[in-house]
């Protein structure tokens, strides 16, 4: 368990050194640190299938934010300390905090999770979809609802961009 | 290295190792497409890695070759057709009982043609996903670079 640690410390480092960083350039590879660790984390915790969706979707995101970062002007300027922006930070960030620990403490254990529906999944899966991958079994049968619902967000999503980014049908300036 | 043309791509080095790369990284996505019912994987990291080795040809090559093998209209409506596709097989449940019903067969456990409707699922999800994702790559990337070209 010590290596999903590690790989949760470097996490840590590479989002705060993401924060921090005044380069745009650097921030955007700290993020991919972040994401890269975490498909380790899924491989640790053995979830391959998850692991390899966040590698991929990692990668992705990593270049389309590298080329749209390099085309940008770096406006990294740091605009100072405020005070009191800072206490209302820190205390949001302690209340938060104390939320999460109370949260958490009612959750069963780690690793020891009440597998109520997930046994009958795991029992039947086979005989059910005749799917070996059993998580194929469930997103694609048993969740196939919740997949739809994935989908439609994502098609969502990539039309709002295609509609936002658009070039036809947009009036200049000038046209007004 | 910050080009936007798109026209050029980048340098000989980049071209060939991509030209040798880009096909096995192709071919890569379909295979976890096609095992998603039986390894790890799915359509959606399968699309992805689809749609990752055209963002690799158009990042190698430049927008003119890669629109030469995909039409930009081509990668749009893709997205609509895996969306509808995937209702498609939804809607077709209603031949085994109802919506999103597992009519086909199941067939032999781990051969590559069972699970009845989940691997076609998977077919649907990952025309949706790839094309939706290099879209995306297109909108965020190409489409700015050409505008400020323009200006």
């Amino acid at each position: 368990m010590i290596e999903l640690y590690i790989v949760m410390a470097l996490m840590i480092a590479g989002a705060l050194a993401a924060v921090e960083m005044r380069n745009l350039l650097s921030a955007v590879i700290a993020v991919g640190v972040v994401g890269l660790g975490l498909s380790i984390v899924f491989l640790l915790l053995k979830a391959p299938e998850i692991a390899l969706t966040q590698l991929v979707v990692e990668i992705v995101a990593v270049i389309i934010l590298i080329r749209a970062t390099l085309t940008l002007e770096d406006s990294g300027e740091w605009l100072g300390s405020r005070p009191l922006g800072s206490l209302l930070g820190a205390l949001f960030a302690a209340l938060t905090v104390w939320v999460g620990i109370v949260a958490f403490k009612s959750l069963p254990a780690f690793g020891d999770p009440l597998m109520l529906v997930s046994q009958r999944y795991l029992a039947d899966a086979a005989a059910d979809t005749g799917a070996a991958n059993i998580v194929a079994a469930i997103i694609l049968d048993y969740r196939a609802y919740d997949t739809l619902g994935e989908a439609t967000v994502l098609f969502t999503a990539v039309v709002g961009v295609l509609t936002v980014m658009r070039r036809k049908g947009v009036k200049d300036h000038g046209e007004k | 290295m910050a080009r936007n043309d798109g026209e050029a791509g980048m340098t000989l080095v980049v071209k060939t190792v991509t030209r040798l790369t880009v096909g096995l990284i192709f071919l890569y996505g379909i295979y976890i497409v096609l095992n998603g019912h039986l390894s790890p994987g799915g359509g959606f990291a399968g699309g992805v890695i689809i749609a990752l080795s055209f963002i690799n040809l158009f990042l190698a090559f430049g927008a003119k070759k890669t629109f030469e093998i995909i039409r930009k209209d081509a990668v749009t409506a893709l997205e609509s057709v895996g969306a509808v596709l995937f209702l498609g097989i939804a809607l077709l449940g209603f031949i085994d009982g109802g919506f999103f019903s597992n009519f086909l067969p199941q067939g032999e456990l781990f051969s590559l043609v069972s699970g009845g409707a989940i691997p076609l699922s998977n077919i649907a999800i990952c025309i949706k996903v790839g094309a939706g994702i290099f879209g995306m790559f297109l909108a965020l990337v190409a489409f700015r670079g050409s505008e400020r070209e323009g200006k």
